[in-house]
């Protein structure tokens, strides 16, 4: 290790703020499916897979959501960014 | 009237059977008669934390297929006249534990237990989902860590749906965390979540913080339950998380770092 090297290391990454971060997406994203229908992720699957067959889109440009807004009404979401023509 | 608590984490390896034992134990220590039952099928180590795994002669789960009666399963314990230990079964079949059957021995031993704890095993399986099931109360032990967070947050989602509460919407069970393994100083240089940040992620009460210690691997090797140990401090915070249980408004201690003085810096610990 080079003197360099040595005061470059002194300069402290907050690894803890990209933990928290990572853990706050993904713990929402958890709980949106919390409460979702046992059948929600097959069917999410191959909602997924549908549209894949005609268009030809990665699998983070198609987002499949289930939102409770009240009691009596759930919305499924579905956002799909099609690739230019 | 009994209680269920049950001491969970979804993630292995966090401190649950350190924290059922030294739970158990700060219960029995306050006076309260206290049972410790370990639900892991197969893997059974709360024996050997409690200091009593020669003295295993019948296990949970013969109690439930009847081959023994409670009493005959039971241990108790040698410091404390008022807890007992019932301990898991070295059995490899997976399904040993019912719903009807630890529904069954959860309500004998409710006749005689103030306190009824719960050891869960790691993992979503059937063990664990048993643990949770009749709980009225669940400690969830994490690690500040990402992935032990993440999984609390799943067993919060189970203790929400899967709980007997949930399923016959009763009260839902209260869930309380139990943050273990943390060292303050490492949280202070930005490498390790804190209290704060895991508090603000899992959303649920703070039970109690439990320090890093040498003291917990000491215990353990010895088989004596780290809450006796009232020397360190995870002792210590064990017996505060105890007393908030109970009630008690204490604060919260061990959570910020510890100055040290000119000479520990030189000749350390």
């Amino acid at each position: 290790m080079s003197l360099l090297d040595y005061f470059k290391s002194d300069k402290k990454v907050n690894t803890a703020a990209t933990a928290k971060e990572r853990l706050q997406i993904i713990v929402a994203h958890q709980r949106g499916e919390r409460d979702a229908p046992d059948y929600f992720p097959q069917m999410k699957h191959e909602i997924i897979e549908v549209i894949r067959k005609y268009v030809n889109v990665g699998p983070d440009q198609i987002s499949v959501q289930l939102d409770q807004n009240d009691e009596k009404l759930s919305v499924l979401e579905l956002n799909v960014t099609l690739p230019d023509p | 009237m009994t209680q269920i608590i049950v001491v969970t984490s979804g993630k292995g390896g966090v401190g649950k059977t350190t924290s059922s034992a030294a739970i158990a134990t700060g219960l029995a220590l306050k006076g309260h008669r206290t049972v410790v039952i370990d639900f892991d099928i197969g893997l059974r180590n709360l024996d050997l934390i409690m200091g009593c795994e020669r003295r295993v002669v019948y296990d949970f789960v013969n109690v439930i297929n009847g081959e023994a009666n409670l009493n005959q399963a039971l241990i108790k314990d040698k410091r404390c006249d008022k807890l007992y230990i019932l301990p898991a079964s070295q059995t490899r079949d997976k399904n040993a534990l019912t719903q009807e059957g630890v529904g069954k021995v959860l309500s004998l031993l409710a006749e005689q237990f103030e306190y009824i704890i719960c050891d869960s095993p790691a993992g979503i399986e059937n063990g664990a989902m048993m643990a949770l099931y009749y709980a009225d109360l669940a400690i969830v032990t994490t690690n500040p860590e990402v992935s032990s967070v993440r999984d609390s947050d799943r067993i919060v989602g189970m203790l929400q749906s899967k709980s007997r509460r949930a399923e016959q919407g009763l009260e839902p069970v209260k869930e309380l965390l139990l943050l273990t393994r943390y060292a303050p100083e490492r949280v202070s240089s930005g490498e390790m979540l804190s209290v704060v940040d895991v508090e603000e992620i899992l959303a649920i009460p703070l039970l109690g913080v439990i320090p890093e210690s040498q003291s917990v691997l000491k215990a353990s090797n010895s088989g004596v339950p780290v809450i006796l140990d009232q020397e360190s401090d995870a002792g210590i915070a064990y017996s505060d998380s105890v007393a908030r249980l109970l009630g008690e408004e204490l604060p919260f201690r061990f959570i910020t770092e510890e100055k040290k003085g000119f000479l520990k810096r030189i000749f350390g610990n």
